[in-house]
């Protein structure tokens, strides 16, 4: 057994050590080295955890079966998880740190000896409070990841479900949960415990089922926030150093990737969180518009386009995802360099199911990451450039967001993909995006349209180039 | 006057907050999916608690509801754990930069 003192060094060298991982995404390079780090500062954690209880009996043997058991299905799961699906397994990993951090907040609970916490029934005041907000939190992370999670896969509709006095009852519960809190601190009661437990989950349910499934990304960057902010309640029970950063930097890191998903759509976090907006393509897609005349076009056209381009910027959006389209394109775009093409990629912060989605798919496809360009990098290139490729996105192309104040996404930062001298829509339909408009794009007199499945269609072009 | 320990934890808190936001900031957006997956893994050294819970009982009582939940804990934790490091190693090697020798 090593001392607690020696045991707190090291869950702050972890803590530190989580911190590197974290720095080293700042570049491609680097963020290698940074998840060796990370895995060091998990492994000293555990092994330190292990050194500081002097009990290593037989439950030692079911720890390391359980700790075996939980690996191999996370390490099946990593190598199996195709690229696309990224979304829905962040969304089941945050489910997972809610659930054990109740679970942690539970067994502290029922065997507060354990962690020096008290007796059940006297259980430190501080201690009380941390545990009932952490496990609170963790409650909310579980039932809102697991919603995330029936949503991005599917299984439930991506769009959203509301009903009459919604933010009422959310109201009241919340407020019921700090009452809660209070109570299970002034009497100690276990059934109070439970009941906050349960409460818990229900809130969690219902602040995600509003919020349609195009809003994801700002919904699985906040529950990522959450399991974050989870952990460090759990952290200041356990008094864990390691877990008290390591929750803060999660906590924060999933705040600011909200707040960029938010200004990538230009709304207020509030807006998303009530709900009741983002709805999905099918819904919507039938309202009737005065038929305006729209260009289309094969692949035989598209391929002439771009063979007389100079150069080409590829718009992808999570069409490209759905239709798993994101080899094909490099094949198309491997085959214009042959021809001398200059090629590159442009990314809207939004694009997709979650932050970064686009370029993880891309880097799948085997495109390098220096071809690939953030909103505010290329969006001067398009007056350049001969030709925009948009494969999969639509909202983030609209040009009414700068030019009509009544439309919904005014003010949302778009590609200025109009300004290309063609465009190229590879698009199923004329159906307007989740944001139920018209893309004015359609209808412009350089806008050529490729109604076609996304895979199908950058096949076919590579085959007339 | 002795400081409650629990004003040097809350210190220590805060200051990561901080420091988190800087880190998170640096963190350049075509790297943000990565970013969700680590923290993902990272933020289940929870594991710590529910070894802790798990290893509470002795050689008589190895299962108690408190062991009991401390080990589905591990498990869970467990999975994130090795989940999150390896799909975010197997993304991170796919982000390859341009090759300098062009044919």
């Amino acid at each position: 057994m090593i001392s607690a003192n020696l045991s707190a060094i090291f869950y702050l060298v972890s803590g530190v050590l989580f911190i590197l991982a974290l720095r080293g995404l700042s570049s491609p390079e680097t963020s290698r080295q940074g998840n060796f780090f990370g895995i060091v500062g998990m492994i000293i954690a555990v092994v330190v955890t292990f050194l500081s209880t002097d009990n290593f009996s037989v439950g030692f043997i079911y720890v390391l079966i359980f700790i075996l058991l939980g690996g191999s299905i996370g390490a099946f799961i990593a190598y199996k998880i195709p690229m696309t699906a990224m979304p829905e397994l962040v969304a089941g990993f945050h489910s997972l740190v809610g659930l054990a951090a109740v679970f942690v907040a539970i067994a502290a609970f029922l065997n507060p000896q354990a962690f020096n916490l008290g007796v059940p029934g006297n259980i430190k005041l501080g201690s009380l409070i941390e545990m009932s907000i952490g496990a609170a939190v963790g409650a909310v992370t579980f039932s809102g990841s697991v919603i995330a999670f029936l949503k991005l896969q599917g299984i439930m509709s991506g769009s959203p479900i509301t009903f009459k006095g919604q933010h009422p009852l959310n109201a009241i519960i919340l407020t019921s949960i700090i009452v809660l809190i209070y109570l299970l601190c002034s009497t100690q009661s276990a059934n109070l415990f439970w009941i906050l437990l349960g409460v818990s989950f229900l809130i969690g349910f219902l602040l995600i089922i509003p919020i349609g499934g195009a809003d994801m990304p700002v919904v699985i960057s906040m529950l990522n926030s959450y399991s974050g902010w989870a952990a460090a309640g759990i952290g200041f029970t356990l008094e864990n150093t390691a877990l008290i950063i390591t929750g803060a930097l999660v906590g924060s890191s999933g705040a600011i990737l909200s707040y960029i998903m938010c200004k990538g759509m230009n709304r207020s976090f509030f807006n998303v969180i009530l709900g009741g907006f983002g709805g999905t393509d099918e819904v919507k897609g039938s309202v009737s518009k005065e038929q305006r005349p729209v260009k289309s076009g094969n692949a035989d056209d598209a391929a002439f386009l771009m063979k007389n381009a100079s150069s080409v910027i590829i718009v992808p959006g999570y069409g490209m995802a759905v239709a798993q389209a994101q080899h094909a394109l490099r094949e198309m775009v491997d085959t214009l360099k042959k021809n001398d093409i200059k090629v590159s990629y442009a990314i809207h912060p939004v694009a997709g199911r979650m932050p970064g989605h686009m370029n993880v798919l891309l880097a799948e496809a085997n495109v390098p990451y220096d071809e690939v360009f953030e909103l505010e990098e290329i969006n001067n290139d398009f007056a350049n450039a001969d030709v925009a490729f948009v494969i999969g996105a639509n909202d983030v192309t609209n040009p009414v967001a700068k030019t009509d104040p009544q439309s919904p996404i005014y003010g949302m930062p778009v590609l200025d993909v109009e300004k290309c001298k063609s465009v190229l829509f590879v698009k199923r339909s004329l159906s307007p995006g989740y944001a139920g408009i018209d893309n004015d794009l359609f209808y412009k007199e350089n806008t050529l349209m490729l109604f076609a499945d996304a895979k199908k269609m950058t096949e076919d072009i590579t085959k007339n180039l | 006057m002795e400081i409650d320990p629990l004003i040097f934890r809350l210190s220590i808190f805060i200051l990561s907050i901080f420091v988190g936001y800087y880190v998170v900031w640096s963190v350049t957006p075509s790297l943000h999916t990565p970013l969700m997956s680590v923290t993902n893994a990272i933020s289940s050294v929870i594991i710590v608690g529910a070894i802790i819970a798990g290893l509470s009982g002795n050689s008589d009582t190895i299962f108690s509801t408190s062991t009991i939940f401390g080990f589905l804990a591990i498990a869970l934790a467990a999975i994130n754990i090795f989940g999150g490091f390896l799909v975010t190693q197997r993304m991170l090697a796919m982000y390859k930069k341009k090759k300098k020798d062009k044919k």
